[in-house]
C-alpha cells in the first residue's frame, strides 16, 4: 500500500528526525557536562527536542496510514530510513563542538518554525506555534555561550573555531532544495528554503560578529541525510538509542 | 582572590506569580549575570514556579552576623506593644 501523502510524509519526518536525533546527541551529556548546571541546561534543551519530535513523529505516523505509531518511528527504523539533516548526528566532540552545532541548529529551527505557523497544514503550524518558543530559548542559550566561548580565552577561542570550520560545510545541506521540500512550498506547507537561508545568515553573522568569530568559507560540498544517506556516526548513536526497544520489544515503566 | 575554576555564586530569587514577591529559591554557579539567569530558569522554574527571576552575586549581599544576633533581635522580644494587638476591634469590622 503507498502512503496517502508520501511528500508530506517524508516532510514531517525531517522535521521529527532532525529535533529526535539532536536531542539524542544532547542527552549524551548528562553526566558529563562541565558544570551541574550545564548538565541541567543541556537536558532541558534535549528534552525540548525529543517532545518536538514526538509531535512531529506521531503526526507522520498518521499520514502514513500503516499504524504506526511515535515510538515505531523513533525506535524501530533503519538507518537509512532517518531524515535527518546530516549536522544533527554528528558527535557532540568537546562542549565548543557541541554548542557550535547547537548554535547553527537552533537559529536555522527558529527561523523554519517562525515560517511553519502559517503553513497552509495547520497540525503543523500548531506544532511549529508551541516550538518556536523553546526554540527562541535554545537559540538564547547556545548564542550566549558562543559568544562567550568565542570572545573569551585563547583556547575557548580556538576550539570553537575549529568546530565552526568543521561544521560549517553540513549547513549546506539545511538549505539544499530537492523534491519533497519544493512540492511542500509550492503547495504553502512549508516555507522556500531560500528565504530561511537568507535570515538565518543574518542570525548567524550577527552572533559571528558578536563572538568576534570570523565566518567559514562556503563550500560546495554537501551532505545528504535528508535523503537518508548519513555519516557513519549515525548508526552508533541509533545502536545505543535503539538497543532497550529492540532488545524488549514493546517494553514500558 | 577570585577561584578562577569555579564560577562565582548566585543566589536566586523567583517570584511565582505576579503581585507577590520574589523569594529566595537557591543558589547556583554561573559565569556571568546572563549565564545566571538561563541557570535559574533551568534549575528553579522547569516546573512552572514562577513568572519572574532575580539572580545577585552572593558576594554582593550584606548579611547579619549569626553573632550579633543578641544584639540585633533579642531586644524587640519584650516589647509586645509594637504589635498591634492591643486594639479593640469593631464588631462591624469583619475581614481584618
Amino acid at each position: 500500500m503507498r502512503v496517502r501523502d508520501e511528500d508530506l510524509f517524508r516532510y514531517v519526518l525531517r522535521l521529527g528526525d532532525l529535533s529526535l536525533v539532536l536531542g539524542q546527541r544532547l542527552g549524551q551529556w548528562v553526566g558529563h557536562s562541565p558544570a551541574l548546571e550545564e548538565d541541567l541546561g543541556l537536558a532541558n534543551v534535549a528534552l525540548d527536542l525529543l517532545g518536538q519530535a514526538r509531535l512531529f513523529l506521531s503526526y507522520a505516523g498518521e499520514i502514513e496510514g500503516r499504524g504506526r505509531g511515535e515510538d515505531q518511528l523513533a525506535f524501530l527504523r533503519e538507518h537509512g530510513e532517518y531524515l535527518n539533516p546530516t549536522l544533527a548526528e554528528q558527535p557532540n566532540g568537546d562542549f565548543g563542538r557541541t554548542i557550535v552545532r547547537q548554535v547553527l541548529i537552533d537559529a536555522f529551527q527558529l527561523e523554519l518554525y517562525e515560517r511553519l505557523t502559517s503553513s497552509s497544514d495547520e497540525r503543523l503550524a500548531e506544532i511549529a506555534a508551541k516550538a518556536v518558543k523553546e526554540t527562541r530559548y535554545h537559540l538564547r542559550y547556545s548564542g550566549g555561550w558562543l559568544v562567550r566561548l568565542g570572545d573569551g580565552t585563547e583556547e575557548s577561542r580556538a576550539r570553537v573555531s575549529s568546530a565552526l570550520e568543521h561544521l560549517w560545510s553540513y549547513t549546506v545541506e539545511l538549505f539544499a532544495e530537492d523534491e519533497v521540500d519544493h512540492a511542500m512550498a509550492e503547495r504553502g506547507v512549508a516555507p522556500r528554503l531560500a528565504d530561511v537561508q537568507k535570515t538565518w545568515s543574518g542570525h548567524i553573522d550577527a552572533l559571528l560578529a558578536e563572538a568576534t568569530l570570523e565566518r567559514p568559507r562556503e563550500r560546495p560540498y554537501s551532505w545528504f541525510g535528508k535523503q537518508g544517506a548519513h555519516s557513519e556516526h549515525l548508526g552508533y548513536m541509533l545502536a545505543e538509542m535503539q538497543y532497550l526497544q529492540r532488545t524488549y520489544p514493546g517494553a514500558r515503566w | 582572590m577570585e577561584d578562577k575554576h569555579q564560577w562565582p555564586l548566585y543566589e536566586v530569587f523567583v517570584r511565582s506569580r505576579g503581585g507577590l514577591d520574589h523569594k529566595h529559591a537557591g543558589s547556583l554557579h554561573a559565569a556571568d549575570a546572563r549565564m545566571a539567569l538561563e541557570h535559574a530558569r533551568d534549575l528553579y522554574t522547569r516546573r512552572e514556579e514562577g513568572v519572574s527571576i532575580w539572580v545577585v552575586r552572593s558576594t554582593d549581599i550584606t548579611a547579619s552576623d549569626p553573632r550579633d544576633a543578641d544584639s540585633l533581635f533579642e531586644p524587640a522580644r519584650d516589647k509586645v506593644y509594637r504589635h498591634p494587638t492591643f486594639y479593640d476591634i469593631p464588631n462591624e469590622v469583619k475581614t481584618l
